[in-house]
């Protein structure tokens, strides 16, 4: 002992050393516990956080500001030659109703510059919506109708509250004009904010009050069906073999090491494989959601597989013996037997790794598919765009409008992951089985 | 037939092929009370008959076509007007993906010159050629498949062995999709990062400190040849993910400790789920949430104290990083503390140690390795995460260390020259590739040595 030359201390004088530092030691004891609570108390804070600020930003996007206005739809500017073509019904300036309605509303307003500047209170797109209308029901022209139409960009940030009235006139997108006619629809009650549907069914627009998510939304939908049809039984089939089949040998060592590094690969070299090989090597279709799911395919798998083999682990030794002992073949011992009692657990591991690829943006930048489309995918080689990359897309555009929009999606992308998530945990709870 | 549709009529044959199958085999026995004498049940013989039918047309038509577009393009080329063959060859590459926009229809005809026009007609004319053929050759095969098969059936096939056979070599074919995605990865990436060494020496880009990766459009062209030294990139990167770190390496430390050795059980089980959401939220948000509200932010504090912050400084993006890896820590951290025996404990306990005192002088030590182990996860999760620092991180490749200033990183580089049009020829696109090459292999680096870790340390205390 290094100390054996000190004197020895009594036990009294033990204790009481030991006394003296008790509160200390008992302080620092306390401290140390409050810095774990804190640090959890913290990152969930951050989480609070994180999601006021976007449902705060984003619950704005379902809402839309309209105007009423009365359109007298008529029969001189749609279709003056009364041919009812179809044609003719599609090619008529329906702006000039829209003009006319408004000037009946504000009949004080005279001059082009006046009347150009009323008419931008009121979306470019609302004629074709009336547009739309006129050509599904020709009956319509010669009467006169109430309608809502959409409102411009910046009418609806005004209704909202993101525009500053005490701004100079230069500094906001209204004019001192503009938000006198504004507050004198207000005063009608002709603004008002509706349910957004543009938002929910729509596809992609330069224009923020034009711009939807229905695109994305299917282009998610395409891809993720696509992956789930790929990655489901190839990460199954891969599990099985790992689980039931294979012997333990250099060759499936080296699978399983390369299955758990690339559960750790980036995904945008993922996106890079894609890129160079899907794309570069065999031709494949850029921005299309069927490269998109081979992509997301290869990501997930290691999630599916880990995930499978972890449920066929589970599997009682006992069940295969009983199969096998009444003269079932090794496959008929899994199909039958083992895989029905894995499946939960498989499927649970399936969802976690779906969800995982919805939310996936970067290697889906990689292979194109971030281009404005505006059109809805119909299928698995149209170009498109997913949730995730509509969110990026629209985080990158200037008008202030776009802000709400960006976070209306993430909205949305978030509900489809807390579904998926939750079905999850259902599905783990329900059938979870201890043997 | 389109592939699609070929797809679909394979695969209404092969049901068809089933149905034959089963019912020969049982035809031949007399009926289902003969069942005995068949050596393996009708259904055996049913998909035996598909199997046979579809695998070998299917081989047939992924491979067919995987070369039917170069090869047609290469006919297609070899046509062209000698004066258009000529083009160097990334004019030529343009003029090819004129004549595929043409063939896809995505631009009027009348936008396009004539060789052009010729060269998609013909482009066309070939591809329903091959389509046609593909269909004949197909469908010969399929039902000379089952024909044949039918004709070999016997009471004495032995079909489920065969099948089994058939399906166990699946089983093995996709299991090693895995190694095929890691050759691909390797031999993709390492292929297009060769072919830009070609231009630019490895010596250059690993250690050359200044990058501004724009090329000459015409070789004459004065100022812009590019320069590729990825040091400024290195060093941004590194500076995010240890903003990241010091974030998220305390917290998550701190949380798994708290959750692990103190909290009630009842909290534990709502916290923990609670942070794992952290993990679950798609990146693409938290690049939102650093560009629209901590970036801002960050400016404004700074500018009260009087500091000149970036709208895009490397710890907006670091910060928000860190709060996404809090969850990858503490849960790694957890395991690791949980996976400490008791007895280390309880020995820490008789001694007359406090509880804290235990954690910091047992615990933690006996852990270490594979707290460490997750860590080095963590970190290779901030290497390679894209999202938030695209959005949140800036473009100008600074040379700095002062994270109050916009950095740069790798992953950022690699988005920024691979989206939109490219060429794939031209050292931009190239560099993108030889970034994701070193990308790879540093994640790959740390990816082997964490589990290398983690494995070691876990069996320690089983």
């Amino acid at each position: 002992m290094s100390n054996t030359n000190k004197p020895r201390r009594t036990a009294q004088e033990t204790q009481a050393i030991v006394e003296r530092s008790l509160k200390r030691r008992y302080w620092a004891e306390r401290r140390f516990r409050a810095y774990g609570l804190t640090a959890i108390v913290a990152a969930l804070a951050f989480l609070v956080y994180l999601f006021f600020v976007i449902f705060s930003n984003g619950l704005g996007a379902f809402r839309q500001t309209e105007i009423r206005l009365d359109v007298f739809y008529d029969p001189e500017v749609i279709d003056p030659a009364g041919t009812r073509h179809a044609e003719d019904l599609q090619s008529a300036d329906y702006q000039a109703l829209i003009r006319a309605s408004l000037k009946k509303k504000f009949p004080d307003v005279e001059g082009r510059a006046a009347t150009r500047e009323l008419t931008r209170l009121v979306s470019g797109s609302a004629a074709f919506a009336l547009q739309r209308r006129v050509v599904a029901d020709p009956k319509l022209i010669g009467t006169s109708d109430t309608e809502w139409v959409l409102a411009s960009d910046a009418v609806d940030l005004f209704e909202k509250g993101h525009i500053n009235r005490s701004l100079a006139e230069a500094e906001r997108p209204l004019s001192d004009q503009q938000l006198a006619w504004v507050d004198r629809l207000i005063a009608d009650g002709s603004l008002g904010l509706k349910f957004n549907k543009t938002f929910l069914t729509r596809g992609d627009s330069r224009e923020p009050e034009n711009a939807g998510i229905w695109g994305a939304v299917a282009g998610s939908f395409f891809t993720l069906l696509l992956t789930l049809l790929l990655s489901f039984p190839i990460g199954v089939a891969a599990a099985v073999y790992l689980e039931e089949f294979a012997r333990r040998n250099r060759w499936t060592d080296l699978i399983e090491v390369n299955i758990n590094n690339l559960a750790a690969v980036p995904s945008i070299v993922f996106g890079l494989l894609g890129l160079a090989v899907f794309i570069g090597f065999f031709g494949l279709p850029r921005s299309a959601p069927l490269v998109g799911a081979m992509v997301l395919t290869l990501l997930t798998l290691p999630t599916i597989i880990i995930a499978s083999r972890a449920a066929l682990k589970a599997v009682p030794p006992s069940i295969r013996e009983a199969a096998l002992g009444m003269g079932a073949s090794k496959i008929q011992m899994v199909t039958h037997h083992v895989l029905p009692l894995a499946m939960p657990g498989m499927l649970t591991g399936t969802i976690i790794g779906m969800a995982r690829a919805l939310g996936e943006s970067a290697p889906l930048l990689m292979i194109g598919m971030v281009a404005f489309i505006v059109d809805i995918p119909k299928g698995i080689t149209d170009a498109s765009t997913v949730l995730p990359v509509q969110v990026f897309l629209w985080s990158d555009s200037p008008e202030r409008g776009f802000v709400e929009k960006t976070s209306g999606a993430i909205i949305v992308l978030l509900a489809f992951l807390v579904v998926m998530n939750t079905t999850a945990v259902i599905l783990r709870k329900r059938f979870e089985r201890r043997w | 037939m389109t592939p699609a549709t070929l797809l679909l009529a394979l695969t209404l044959l092969s049901v068809g092929a089933f149905w034959i199958g089963k019912s020969r085999s049982l035809a031949l026995v007399g009926g289902s009370r003969g069942v005995r004498n068949l050596h393996s049940l009708p259904s055996h013989y049913g998909v035996m008959t598909a199997l046979w039918c579809a695998l070998p047309a299917l081989a047939v038509i992924f491979i067919w076509l995987a070369f039917q577009d170069s090869i047609i393009l290469h006919l297609v080329t070899s046509q062209l007007p000698a004066g258009v063959r000529d083009l160097p060859a990334n004019e030529l590459s343009l003029v090819l993906n004129d004549v595929r926009n043409f063939v896809a229809g995505n631009v009027p005809a009348d936008t396009l010159s004539e060789p052009v026009r010729a060269a998609g007609a013909e482009y066309l004319r070939l591809r329903g050629l091959s389509r046609m053929a593909l269909t004949v050759i197909v469908m010969v095969m399929a039902i000379g498949a089952i024909i044949m098969v039918r004709s070999r059936i016997t009471p004495e096939l032995r079909a489920r062995n065969r099948v089994e056979r058939v399906v166990e070599w699946i089983l093995i074919g996709c299991s090693t999709i895995a190694v095929f995605t890691t050759i691909g990865i390797v031999a993709s990436v390492a292929f297009e990062a060769f072919r830009f060494f070609q231009h630019i020496s490895p010596i250059d880009f690993l250690f050359g400190t200044s990058w501004s990766p724009q090329m000459a459009i015409r070789a004459d062209q004065v100022g812009s040849s590019g320069s590729f030294g990825a040091v400024p990139l290195f060093v941004g990167t590194a500076l995010i993910s240890l903003i990241a770190m010091v974030i998220a390496v305390p917290i998550g430390l701190y949380s798994a400790i708290y959750l692990a050795e103190y909290a009630h059980p009842g909290f534990r089980t709502w916290a923990k789920p609670l942070l794992e959401i952290l993990a679950g939220v798609p990146t693409v948000v938290y690049g939102f949430f650093a560009a629209l509200t901590i970036g801002p932010a960050l400016r404004g504090w700074g500018a009260s104290l009087g500091l000149d912050v970036a709208s895009e400084s490397a710890l907006a993006a670091g910060l928000v990083m860190g709060i996404m890896i809090i969850p990858f820590v503490s849960s790694l951290a957890d395991d690791m503390i949980s996976a400490v025996p008791q007895s280390l404990r309880d020995g820490a306990y008789a001694l007359g140690a406090t509880r804290s005192e235990t954690i910091k002088q047992v615990v933690l030590r006996a852990a270490l390795p594979g707290i460490v182990g997750g860590v080095l996860l963590a970190v290779s999760r901030a290497i390679g995460e894209t999202m938030i620092v695209v959005m949140a991180a800036g473009l100008a490749a600074n040379l700095t260390f002062n994270p109050l200033e916009a950095v740069t990183t790798v992953t950022v580089q690699i988005v920024t020259l691979l989206v939109g049009d490219q060429e794939f020829d031209s050292p931009k696109t190239l560099a993108a590739f030889a970034l994701g090459l070193v990308l790879f292999l540093v994640t790959l680096a740390l990816n082997v040595l964490a589990l290398h870790i983690v494995r070691k340390y876990r069996e320690q205390y089983e």
